[in-house]
C-alpha cells in the first residue's frame, strides 16, 4: 500500500433501472474524475440510492454501463465492487459494537484468515494508521466511541480495505454539525491530495457548497443538472432538484404563545429495546400556540421518547399532564384531550399498507358515530362518505377511496395521515422527523400545517434530526443528548454552535 | 326506466369514477386470491401425480377415486360433510388469530382438551340422569370454555411475556394430549374400556343427533353459523376493524391507542372456542367418549384449510368440505389402489408446501394490481 495519488475515475453511461412499471432511474450519465469530491443531490425518491446501488452491484442496471478507471466494467455484486476498489460508507453504522476498532477493520477484510494472528495484524494496523490523516482509538469496543469517531472509523475501514473510490451515503445525518464539518473536511483534503475520489449522496446544500468540487442533480430518476459547484448558486441547484413544483408557503407566525402550559412531561424515564435507559428525567412544558423543537443527533433517546408519547413503548417512570389533568397514551385520552400525532415514515408508523385509503382515514373515527351505530356496528358507506370529503379537502391523489394505501406515493400517504390527524380540533400535536422519506412539496405542506396549527393555538412537540428545520419552525429549542434534555433556548436567541455543542453532550 | 348509469350520472364525476374503481379493485384482489389458490392446488396435484407415477400408480385413477369417495354418492358426500364439520371450526381457529398477525397452530390441543373436558363434565351429569338438553349445553360450554382458556393462555403469554405464539401453541398441544391421556388412562378410565382406554360413554341419549334425513351431525350447521358470524365480526364491527389495524401494523395500532393486548387475548380465546367446540362435537356426535382418537389431526389440517382460504372465514367452509372429501376418500383409495393411509397426508403436505410457496407470488402479476397512480 502506498499513499501516493491513487484515486481513479468512475463514470456511468446511460444508466437506467426499472422495477416493474416503475422507472427508478432513466438514462443517467455521471462522471467523477480522479481525486474529485463529487456531490449527488436530489430529494427523496429522486434515484440517488438506485444509482449508487447499481454502481455497488446491489442492483443490475436495466440499461447502461459503468466505466471504472477508464475501462468498462461489469459489477455483478458488492464483492465485485470491493475488488474494483469501490467502497461505500452507509448512512447508518455497519460496525460491530462489541468489537474494537482494530477487530472491526480486520474482520471486514474479505480475505481474513480463519485463525487471525492478532499480534501481526495489530502491527500492520499501526503502520497503516501512521499514514492516515486522522486517528481513532483502536483498542476499545466501538460501542464506546462517539458518533463522529464511528463515522471516521467507517471511512478508515474503507481505506484499510484499499478502497480508493468512496461512496458516502448522507454521511452526516448521524453527526453533530461540528463533527460533520470535521469529517467532510478530512475527506476533502484526502481527495485534493489525489488519494481518493468521492461520490457523496446528500440533500444539504450547505455541505455541497462547502466541500464538493462538482455536483450532479437528479430528479424523478433523471439527471437535471451537473457542473462545478463554484459555477452554481444554491438557487440554481434547488431549482434543478425540485423543478417547477410550487412549494406551499407557510403562514407567518401569528399570535402570542398562550401563557398557560398545555402539555407537561414530568420526570419521564423510558427504556430501549435492550432494557437500558434511553430517556432519563425529561421535564418539558409546552404552552398553547407554541412549537417546541427537540434537536439532537439520532440515537440519543428521541425515538424512545416519541414512542412513549405515542403509546408504542411503556413509560418506566414519570407522568404526563394535558391541561393539568393526568394523561395516558390510550384511545380514550387521545380523544378527550385532542392529542394527535404525525410520526416519521407514515407508512411504517401510522398506516396499514393493505387497508384502503378510506379505512386508513377512519382510524380515529371508526369506533364513534356516525361511522358506527349501536356502538360497534360499522357503516362502511358513512366511512366512505367521510373519506371522500377528507380526500378532497386535503387534496390526496388516489384512484379511489378503496385503493390500498400502499399504492399511493409517499407524499399522498403523508397527506392521508395529515387529513386523518388534523381535520378536527387539535390541542396537542406530536410531530417526528417530517422530512424523512418525503419530497420537498410534501415537507413544505407539513411545515405549513404545523405553523397553521400553532397559530390556531395547539401545543406542538417537534422532534427532528434536522437542525435547520427545528430552527425554522420552533418557538423554543430543546437539545437532547444521551437521553437527557441538557439545553433549552428560545429560537430567537438560539445559536447553531451552542446548540451543536450541546448536541455533542457538552 | 331508469338505468344505473342515469343514477350515477347525477353524482359529481369524482364519485362516479371512484365507484367504478371500487368494484374493479375489489374484483382484482378477490380474483387474485382465488386464481392463485387454484393454481397452487393444480400444481400440488401435478406434483402428487409425479409421486404416484414414481410408485407405479395411476394418478387419474387416484383423482377419480377422490371424486368418487368424496362426492360420488350421497353416502360419500355425507361422509365428506361429516369430516368437514370439525375442519371448519379448526380452520377458523387458525384464521382468526391470523387476522391479528398471529400464527397459532395449537387447535389440535384445544380440540383434544375441549373434547376431553366436555366428556369429563358429562360423567357426573349422565350418571345421575340429569335432563338431556341442559347437560348437552353444559358439555358444549365446558368444551368451548376449556378451549378458550387453553389457547387464551398462549395469547396471554404472547401479550404479557412476549412468548412466541407459534412455539407455545405447538408445545401446549403436546401437553394437552398428555393431560387427556393422563386422565383417560388413570382417574377417569372407564373400567369397561378394555382395549382402548376411554372415559365413560355419555350414552346415546346425550349424543348430538343427525340432521333430519341425513347422516351428518349438527356440528356442520354450527360450524357454518360460526364461520358466517366470525366473518361478520371481522368485516362489519369495530372489533374486527381494530383487529385488522393491529394485525396490519401494530405500531400504528398502538399509536391510535388501540388495546392491542386485549385484542390479542380475545382473538386467541375465539380460536380456542372454535377448537374446543370442535372437540365437543367429536365427543358428543362421533366418539361418545373421550379417548386417544380425539387427536385425529383435525387441528393440524385446519391450518391448511385456513391457508388455502387465505384466512377468510367464509372461504373456510368450501375448503373444509374439500379436505373432508379427501379424507373421506381415504378408505376407498386404500382398498382400490392398495396404498397406505398416509397417502392422503402426503397429498396434504404437498398442498401445504406449494401454498406457502405461492404466498410469495402475490402482487407479482400486473393484471391483479390496481392501476398505479399517475399523478404525484
Amino acid at each position: 500500500m502506498n499513499t501516493g495519488a491513487r484515486a481513479f475515475s468512475l463514470e456511468t453511461v446511460g444508466m437506467s433501472k426499472t422495477f416493474g412499471q416503475l422507472v427508478a432511474l432513466e438514462d443517467v450519465s455521471i462522471s467523477v474524475k480522479p481525486g474529485e469530491f463529487h456531490a449527488l443531490l436530489g430529494e427523496n425518491g429522486a434515484g440517488k440510492s438506485t444509482l449508487v446501488k447499481c454502481i455497488m452491484g446491489f442492483y443490475q442496471p436495466t440499461r447502461g454501463h459503468l466505466i471504472v478507471d477508464g475501462q468498462e466494467k461489469q459489477i455483478k455484486s458488492p464483492a465485485d465492487a470491493r475488488d474494483s476498489g469501490i467502497g461505500m460508507v452507509y448512512q447508518h453504522f455497519t460496525l460491530v459494537p462489541c468489537l474494537t476498532a482494530a477487530e472491526n477493520m480486520v474482520i471486514s477484510r474479505g480475505d481474513a484468515p480463519s485463525i487471525i494472528d492478532w499480534t501481526k495484524e495489530k502491527k500492520a494496523l499501526a503502520t497503516f494508521m501512521d499514514r492516515m490523516p486522522f486517528q481513532v482509538p483502536l483498542n476499545i469496543p466501538v460501542s464506546g466511541l462517539a458518533a463522529g469517531e464511528k463515522q471516521k472509523l467507517e471511512i478508515l475501514k474503507q481505506l484499510y480495505l484499499d478502497q480508493r473510490f468512496l461512496i458516502l451515503d448522507e454521511p452526516t445525518s448521524v453527526l453533530t454539525p461540528g463533527e460533520a464539518d470535521e469529517i467532510l473536511g478530512l475527506v476533502h483534503t484526502m481527495a485534493q491530495k489525489g488519494e481518493i475520489s468521492v461520490l457523496m449522496i446528500t440533500h444539504k446544500f450547505r455541505e455541497v457548497k462547502a466541500f464538493a468540487d462538482s455536483v450532479t442533480v437528479l430528479r424523478r430518476g433523471k439527471l437535471t443538472g451537473t457542473g462545478k459547484v463554484s459555477d452554481l448558486s444554491t438557487d440554481q441547484m434547488s431549482h434543478m432538484m425540485i423543478g417547477e413544483t410550487q412549494l406551499r408557503k407557510s403562514d407567518s407566525r401569528k399570535g402570542d404563545v398562550k401563557p398557560k402550559s398545555r402539555i407537561e412531561l414530568i420526570g419521564l424515564f423510558v427504556d430501549d429495546n435492550q432494557g437500558l435507559p434511553a430517556v432519563e428525567a425529561v421535564d418539558l412544558k409546552i404552552n398553547g400556540g407554541e412549537v417546541l423543537g427537540i434537536a439532537g443527533v439520532s440515537g440519543n433517546g428521541q425515538t424512545e421518547l416519541l414512542e412513549a408519547l405515542a403509546g408504542q413503548r411503556p413509560l418506566k417512570d414519570g407522568r404526563i399532564f394535558v391541561n393539568g389533568k393526568p394523561f395516558e397514551a390510550s384511545r380514550k385520552d387521545y380523544d378527550a384531550f385532542k392529542v394527535f400525532g404525525l410520526p416519521e415514515e407514515p407508512l411504517k408508523n401510522a398506516a396499514v399498507k393493505r387497508m384502503s385509503v378510506a379505512e386508513n382515514l377512519a382510524f380515529r373515527t371508526f369506533d364513534k358515530p356516525p361511522v358506527t351505530s349501536i356502538g360497534w356496528w360499522l357503516k362502511p358507506p358513512k366511512m366512505r362518505e367521510k373519506a371522500i370529503d377528507l380526500i378532497a379537502q386535503f387534496r390526496v391523489k388516489t384512484p379511489s377511496p378503496e385503493t390500498p394505501i400502499e399504492n399511493l406515493s409517499g407524499g399522498n400517504v403523508q397527506r392521508t395521515i395529515l387529513a386523518r390527524e388534523l381535520s378536527g380540533d387539535v390541542e396537542v400535536l406530536i410531530v417526528a422527523n417530517p422530512c424523512f422519506g418525503l419530497d420537498f412539496a410534501s415537507v413544505a405542506e407539513i411545515r405549513a400545517q404545523i405553523i397553521h396549527q400553532r397559530n390556531s393555538g395547539a401545543a406542538i412537540l417537534l422532534i427532528s434530526e434536522d437542525l435547520d428545520e427545528i430552527l425554522e419552525l420552533s418557538d423554543r429549542v430543546a437539545v437532547m443528548s444521551e437521553g437527557q434534555i441538557n439545553y433549552v433556548v428560545a429560537s430567537a436567541e438560539a445559536d447553531r454552535n451552542t446548540i451543536g455543542k450541546h448536541m455533542a453532550g457538552h | 326506466m331508469k338505468t344505473i348509469d342515469s343514477y350515477t350520472a347525477a353524482l359529481p364525476p369524482r364519485h362516479r369514477r371512484s365507484s367504478v374503481t371500487f368494484t374493479s379493485d375489489r374484483w382484482r384482489t378477490t380474483s387474485e386470491g382465488v386464481i392463485i389458490a387454484f393454481v397452487a392446488l393444480l400444481t400440488s396435484g401435478l406434483l402428487f401425480s409425479l409421486f404416484l407415477l414414481l410408485l407405479g400408480k395411476n394418478p387419474m385413477q387416484f383423482f377419480a377415486l377422490i371424486w368418487q369417495g368424496g362426492f360420488g354418492s350421497s353416502f360419500s358426500l355425507q361422509n365428506s360433510l361429516q369430516r368437514a364439520a370439525p375442519l371448519i371450526l379448526t380452520g377458523l381457529a387458525f384464521a382468526i388469530p391470523a387476522k391479528i398477525g398471529m400464527t397459532m397452530i395449537g387447535a389440535e390441543g384445544a380440540l383434544v382438551l375441549g373434547g376431553f373436558s366436555s366428556a369429563a363434565v358429562a360423567i357426573p351429569l349422565v350418571s345421575t340422569h340429569q335432563p338431556v338438553v341442559p347437560t348437552m349445553m353444559i358439555m358444549a360450554l365446558t368444551g368451548i370454555l376449556t378451549g378458550a382458556l387453553w389457547t387464551g393462555f398462549a395469547g396471554w403469554l404472547k401479550y404479557k411475556r412476549g412468548v412466541n405464539e407459534t412455539i407455545s401453541t405447538l408445545l401446549l398441544t403436546y401437553i394437552a394430549i398428555a393431560i387427556m391421556n393422563f386422565f383417560v388412562e388413570g382417574l377417569l378410565r372407564d373400567p369397561a374400556s378394555k382395549n382402548k382406554a376411554s372415559t365413560m360413554p355419555i350414552g346415546q341419549d346425550y349424543m348430538v343427533g343427525l340432521m333430519p334425513g341425513m347422516d351428518v351431525h349438527w356440528g356442520l350447521v354450527v360450524g357454518v353459523v360460526f364461520a358466517v358470524a366470525l366473518h361478520v365480526l371481522m368485516t362489519r364491527t369495530t372489533f374486527g376493524f381494530a383487529v385488522r389495524i393491529s394485525g396490519g401494523n401494530v405500531r400504528a395500532a398502538l399509536a391510535q391507542g388501540l388495546p392491542v393486548g386485549k385484542l390479542i387475548l380475545t382473538c386467541s380465546a375465539i380460536a380456542g372456542m372454535c377448537a374446543g367446540l370442535a372437540g365437543y362435537f367429536e365427543v358428543a356426535a362421533i366418539q361418545g367418549q373421550a379417548n386417544a382418537s380425539l387427536a385425529a389431526r383435525y387441528g393440524f389440517t385446519g391450518i391448511l384449510v385456513s391457508f388455502l382460504a387465505r384466512h377468510n372465514a367464509l372461504a373456510v367452509i368450501p375448503v373444509a368440505i374439500m379436505f373432508g372429501a379427501i379424507s373421506a376418500a381415504g378408505g376407498l383409495i386404500q382398498r382400490r389402489m392398495d396404498m397406505p393411509d398416509a397417502t392422503a397426508l402426503v397429498l396434504q403436505g404437498i398442498i401445504f408446501v406449494v401454498l406457502l410457496a405461492s404466498e410469495t407470488v402475490y402482487g407479482r402479476f400486473a393484471m391483479f394490481q390496481p392501476k398505479l397512480e399517475t399523478a404525484r
